[in-house]
């Protein structure tokens, strides 16, 4: 198992350092430069001298050779020290800590949402195959998939305010310092992330529970007149959690497209909307850092949801 | 000894076959030929120029002169929503047809030679896999520039690496088969056997790959441009049409949001559900199990 781990750990060293170089160089592919951004503004409107362009570029420095730009920023990585926003001139690690939590209870609470409506809706829906039930929800998680989340939280704005005058506080608050506005905050943005989440977890769900289903020992538990409750709750249900774990997880990983967008809507001031306006600002270190911090996150989650596999499931072992 | 032969089928009856055992792939198949009757038949469907300017007439409310009123420059909507399925059409296709064929390709070359080269192309791909996807579509277009090319180019890019997967492991699979060792014994070359043997095998895993991602490209497309990084204006593409103005008047004018999203949701609604029955159909493990 040790030695599993370590050549895991080994391979996302070429795997980080690939992220790392792709980022780096699309950022350098933008056109324009935050020092331009900075002087003339972001719609080039305003007038600057080319010398003063020149000298805000040297002063962050960006007049320095690619390769050089790229080892100091993964210098600065490393030892966790990238410096400051080229747009804000805020450390960024500073900016980062401030924001994660609140992407991070984003992140928990649409996977916590999407596991509860995809468990409840993939084992009905597996239970009760090729019937209207099967079908709705099916048809549920489909248009799950289909609806645009920006759509869905710009509907449920509308909706709300027009129908029931009631809109969510604006900004963040954080759980401990007052939790009712923090969850008025949170719940519709979660809820929404987390319907789309859920509907590609409870087709993983249903899926995965109807091959449980057909196994042998399955039938043997009908044949032993088991009821239908203990037969899926207590033998199926657990085999079949372990594909719909790792999605779930995987999803985890992968969540910071889905906060970038509900935290645009409803104006959370989140690391996705963040990394979002460094794009736009041509503020490299904070869109490198910001990427490759995800990137970082995603190769551990999935480390950890392997190293799991071999908890739940006995059976799997690793050399 | 009578020679035992397989009826041949129709078209037409397997065509009814799928409609009977399929009937949700079937509604989803006559989703998207609506669609692409009315991308077609846009300068005849559409009652307006979905570009002109109407200043005396922003903000009219859905009715029997706008079916679907109008925005914030007076243009029709419902005229927008038309002309913009040939945009959701024209970037969902070829977006999915770059990236799963170039996917599809480094899988093939991956999972065929073997040793170094494919551990240098699964670690690419890993690489970017390792990127939310919305994100690395974000940068690229941020990279080369707002225009519908680049975002065809940012949603292939997106969509490449599951290809080289998927496409990969079923190389792996076919190439162990028998028929395979049988071509190398009669002294058939490598680029042969990839040609004749194993690339017509990756065949049905291709197509589902390739309709099951369709919806996925239209999103991108609209969530792209939703963040401002899209098809540029004044393009009626859907996902401008829900970005800013939409946002911006939408307790004046919640038709300027409403509509487009239905467009987007019922497109990539019909999508999904005929991928999902071609899959049904075509997968092998999943065949049969009716």
């Amino acid at each position: 198992m040790h030695k599993y781990v370590i050549r895991r750990l080994l391979m996302m060293i070429p795997i980080l350092f690939g992220v790392s170089l792709v980022v780096f160089f699309i950022m350098r592919m933008v056109p324009g430069d935050v020092a331009t951004m900075i002087l003339m503004g972001p719609a080039g409107d305003v007038g600057a001298r080319q010398e003063d362009i020149a000298a805000l570029r040297e002063k962050l420095g960006l007049d320095r050779p690619l390769a050089l730009q790229y080892l100091s920023w993964v210098g600065g990585l490393l030892t966790l020290n990238v410096g400051d926003s080229l747009w804000s001139g805020r450390p960024i690690f500073e900016e980062v800590l401030e924001r994660f939590p609140l992407t991070l209870e984003l992140s928990a609470l649409s996977i916590l949402i999407s596991v509860v409506i995809a468990l409840g809706t993939g084992i009905f829906s597996a239970v009760r195959q090729d019937t209207w039930i099967d079908y709705l929800f099916r048809a549920v998680s489909i248009a799950g998939l289909s609806v645009p989340n920006f759509w869905l939280g710009t509907m449920v704005i509308l909706i709300l305010s027009r129908y029931f005058f009631w809109s969510p506080p604006l900004g963040y608050t954080r759980f401990f310092e007052d939790p009712l506005t923090n969850l008025q905050q949170m719940i519709w943005p979660a809820v929404i992330l987390g319907y789309s989440l859920a509907a590609v977890t409870s087709r993983m769900t249903r899926s995965s529970l109807l091959e449980v289903l057909r196994e042998d020992y399955i039938r043997t538990a009908w044949a032993k007149g088991l009821s239908e409750r203990i037969i899926v709750m207590r033998h199926a249900f657990r085999n079949a959690l372990l594909p719909v774990l790792t999605l779930s997880a995987i999803q985890l990983g992968t969540l910071l497209g889905g906060t970038v967008i509900m935290e645009t809507i409803f104006t959370l001031p989140g690391i996705g909307r963040y990394l979002v306006d460094s794009i736009f600002h041509r503020d490299y270190p904070v869109t490198q850092t910001i990427i490759t911090i995800m990137a970082v996150k995603f190769v551990f989650i999935n480390l950890i949801v392997d190293l799991l596999y071999g908890l739940i499931d006995p059976r799997i072992r690793y050399a | 000894m009578e020679e035992f032969q397989t009826p041949a089928t129709s078209w037409s009856r397997e065509a009814i076959d799928f409609l009977r055992y399929q009937p949700l792939g079937a509604l989803g198949g006559l989703i998207i030929f609506g669609m692409l009757i009315l991308a077609i038949l846009a300068p005849v469907v559409a009652p307006y120029d979905p570009y002109e300017l109407r200043v005396d007439q922003l903000f009219t409310p859905p009715g029997p002169t706008f079916y679907l009123g109008t925005d914030d420059y007076g243009r029709d909507i419902f005229s927008r929503i038309i002309y913009g399925s040939r945009i959701s059409l024209y970037v969902g296709v070829l977006a999915v047809v770059l990236g799963t064929t170039t996917g599809a390709f480094l899988g093939l070359v991956s999972g065929f030679v073997g040793g170094r080269t494919d551990t240098v192309i699964q670690r690419i791909m890993d690489s970017l896999l390792a990127f939310p996807a919305l994100i690395l579509a974000l940068a690229i277009v941020a990279a080369l520039g707002q225009s519908t090319t680049n975002v065809i180019i940012a949603v292939g890019v997106v969509l490449m690496p599951t290809a080289a997967r998927v496409i990969r492991a079923s190389v792996l699979s076919i190439k162990e088969n028998v028929f395979v060792e049988a071509g190398r014994a009669i002294g058939c070359g490598n680029l042969r056997i990839l040609l004749r043997h194993i690339m017509p095998n990756c065949a049905a895993p291709y197509i589902i790959l390739a309709t099951s991602t369709l919806g996925t490209a239209i999103l991108s497309e609209a969530a792209l441009s939703f963040l401002g990084l899209g098809t540029p204006p004044p393009e009626p593409s859907w996902g401008t049409m829900l970005s800013g103005a939409a946002q911006q008047y939408v307790w004046r004018a919640p038709w300027m949001a409403i509509f487009p999203g239905i467009a987007i949701s019922l497109a990539v609604f019909g999508f999904n559900l005929f991928g999902d029955a071609l899959r049904d159909v075509l997968d092998p493990r999943l065949r049969g199990s009716r």
